[in-house]
């Protein structure tokens, strides 16, 4: 009965056992929304992470032992989220797994790794409050709390503003905290605010809002919006011969701006972790990588999901894995903290943050965002 | 800045009353709350950009095809909802409701086939010139919606008095039954009367998405909110009440923005109308009794 018993342990083991050490693979698992709205995202993702497998494993893979990717379509929903996290930790025994795409869904689904003990590692969630889910939650997609203010002091510096006028969505949960960031920004660096103005969704015109702040005389004009209403308030706003700089958050920080307000989308101010316009090799090489493999321009996204996979690899190049699930997703664990990377979003480390019980959490980027100023349809860097 | 935020109001005043003619039209004929009018007004915004964009089409042609576009949709509208419920007298929620479900269709289809983010109508094709006067700006498009806004109101209201289609109409507001007796082609009346409206609404939809530069699948819900409260405060079924209601709701609404502050606009101008309404129930030009309630 005992020698039975240890026989079929020992059959289970080797079945356990057989992805890591018997093919000789990392398995990583990826959530990405692939299908539903939040696609726009999830797609440019999903190529990111594929484009930096391939160059990892053509060049050798991780000592030697190549990256095996297995990918989840969450669909941009919490309860898929959840699914497809169980799915990639439970059934597929990830060594570590990168996603979902929302803030909305992340929140939902990080708890799950956290209680697996197996590292999470987000590419797009931007929310407040994701990394104090646990230690065991990553990422490296930079949040607006710390764009925004590098936005302002530069477009400051550049353009000697003295003093504002805020313009936001009060009706939308990303526009309102943009808002917050900004206020907040705007209250540290001391300066002044003429008028604050408000809109909702849907509003057929902005003209009301920008004669009150025009007849404030202010420098420029902070903006949280999204580019469906932001582009309109561009256009309004230059008809009634407003030609102050816009400084806008990561809502406008889109090129469709080029469209939706041509010909008055000059003069807009925006922070990315990202620009295509960054000309340091990492991100020539990146780009170049990017456009041969799918024919098309990469987006920030993309440009996130292929850097974390880089400094995922650069992580698990430090560490031994022994072929025991459990010993080795806390190996990655330790290891991803003091990981550095210089990918094509440049410079990057990770910075650790407290939980909501006030013990320390999970860790954030840190990473300086690039300053992009509108002009004649494109992005032009300013610093 | 007064003199700015007058024409701000007069100009969004215009777009209102230009969105609540059609609507208005509907339920002074047809007694129905058409809350498929906003759907309406967004399918003729995507008409008159395909027809610009696709077919490169001048813009006065494509608000025509904007509008027998819409037209079609409002005769589809009355033969596919409003004919059967009217033979089988169903109360006035039912067509109501069944408007609802129509614009639904009609956005899900919408966004479906272009997607459910912004478009825009090219830029060659927009009338941008503005015009300065001391003290203010603006835009001769925004002249255009307020001029067209009148006029409309003018030939619906001639039309209505002084044509013998128009008698029909009136005719057939008053008693549908009476109409009958008299000849009238009861049905034939009705419809005209959906795709008239249908067609204003489609109009509408163009010249409002040249103003927000923006086509969206939702766009004609925010503003059908808006259109009912124009259409009630100027006396549900009233023409004049329509164009009277729109300006009196843009000036709530842009003189809140300029002497309360933005984020009181929709309390103070919508209390401003509960206040209207409290003085006189049946809106500004309303009778005393619907003859359809």
């Amino acid at each position: 009965m005992k020698v039975k018993h240890a026989v079929l342990t020992a059959i289970a083991l080797a079945f356990l056992l057989c992805p890591v050490v018997g093919a000789a693979q990392i398995k990583i698992g990826v959530a990405a929304a692939l299908t539903g709205n939040a696609a726009q995202y999830g797609v440019p993702i999903r190529k990111g992470f594929e484009l930096a497998v391939r160059e990892i494993n053509g060049s050798g893979g991780v000592g030697g032992t190549r990256l095996e990717l297995v990918i989840e379509d969450e669909q941009g929903k919490k309860e898929e989220a959840i699914n497809s996290f169980r799915k990639l930790i439970f059934q597929d025994k990830v060594l570590m797994l990168f996603g979902p795409t929302l803030s909305n869904s992340a929140q939902a689904s990080d708890p799950v790794a956290q209680a697996a003990k197996t590292v999470v590692f987000g590419t797009s969630n931007t929310a407040d409050g994701i990394t104090s889910i646990g230690d065991y939650v990553f990422r490296n997609s930079v949040t607006e709390r710390d764009i925004l203010p590098v936005t302002l002091q530069s477009a400051a510096q550049k353009t000697g503003l003295k003093r504002v006028a805020v313009l936001y969505g009060n009706d939308d949960i990303f526009t309102k905290s943009g808002y917050d960031n900004f206020k907040k920004a705007l209250q540290d660096l001391k300066i002044p605010v003429t008028a604050t103005e408000t809109f909702a969704k849907g509003d057929v015109g902005f003209k009301p809002q920008l004669t009150n702040i025009k007849a404030g005389n202010p420098d420029a004009i902070v903006l949280s919006a999204l580019v469906a209403e932001g582009a309109p308030i561009m256009v309004q706003a230059r008809q009634l011969g407003i030609d102050l700089p816009f400084i806008g958050g990561n809502g406008m920080n889109s090129p469709r701006i080029f469209e939706l307000a041509k010909n008055s989308s000059d003069n807009l101010w925006v922070g990315s972790p990202w620009s295509v316009e960054s000309p340091t090799p990492e991100n020539k090489q990146f780009i170049a990588a990017y456009q041969k493999a799918y024919q098309e321009m990469p987006d920030q996204f993309a440009a996130q999901a292929y850097d974390a996979m880089y400094i995922a690899a650069q992580a698990l190049k430090k560490i031994k894995l022994i072929g025991k699930l459990e010993a080795d997703r806390k190996a990655v664990r330790d290891a991803l903290p003091a990981t550095q990377w210089t990918g094509a979003t440049g410079p990057f480390r990770f910075r650790q943050v407290t939980g909501r019980d006030g013990k320390p959490a999970g860790y954030d980027a840190v990473q300086t965002a690039i300053v992009m100023m509108t002009k004649g349809n494109r992005y032009v860097i300013q610093k | 800045m007064f003199a700015q935020q007058f024409i701000n109001a007069v100009s969004l005043g215009g777009v209102y009353a230009l969105f609540a003619l059609g609507f208005t039209l509907v339920f002074g004929v047809l007694g129905v709350v058409n809350l498929a009018h906003g759907a309406v007004f967004m399918l003729g915004a995507y008409s008159a950009l395909q027809a610009v964009v696709l077919l490169e089409m001048p813009l006065p042609a494509a608000i025509l095809i904007a509008m027998l576009i819409t037209g079609a949709i409002g005769w589809l509208l009355d033969k596919l909802i409003f004919a059967p419920l009217r033979a089988r007298q169903a109360p006035h929620l039912a067509p109501m409701i069944a408007t609802i479900g129509f614009a639904i269709a009609l956005n899900s289809a919408i966004e479906g086939y272009f997607g459910a983010q912004n478009l825009r109508f090219p830029l060659e094709t927009l009338p941008v010139q503005t015009l300065s006067i001391p003290g203010a700006q603006i835009t001769w498009l925004e002249l255009e919606i307020v001029v067209l806004a009148f006029v409309l109101m003018g030939v619906l209201l001639w039309g209505l008095r002084r044509t013998r289609i128009g008698c029909a109409v009136r005719g057939l507001a008053e008693s549908p039954r009476a109409a009958a007796f008299l000849g009238i082609n009861v049905e034939g009346v009705f419809r005209l009367t959906s795709v008239i409206a249908a067609l204003l609404g489609g109009a509408a939809g163009v010249l409002i998405a040249f103003y927000t530069n923006a086509v969206f699948p939702s766009m004609g819900q925010p503003i059908l909110h808006k259109g009912i409260a124009v259409v009630i405060l100027g006396g549900m079924g009233d023409m004049r009440g329509a164009l009277l209601g729109g300006f009196f709701l843009g000036f709530a609404e842009v003189f809140s923005v300029a002497y309360v502050g933005s984020s009181m606009r929709d309390a103070v101008a919508f209390g401003l109308l509960f206040a209207i309404l409290l003085l006189r129930p049946h809106g500004l030009f309303g009778t005393a009794v619907q003859r359809h309630a």
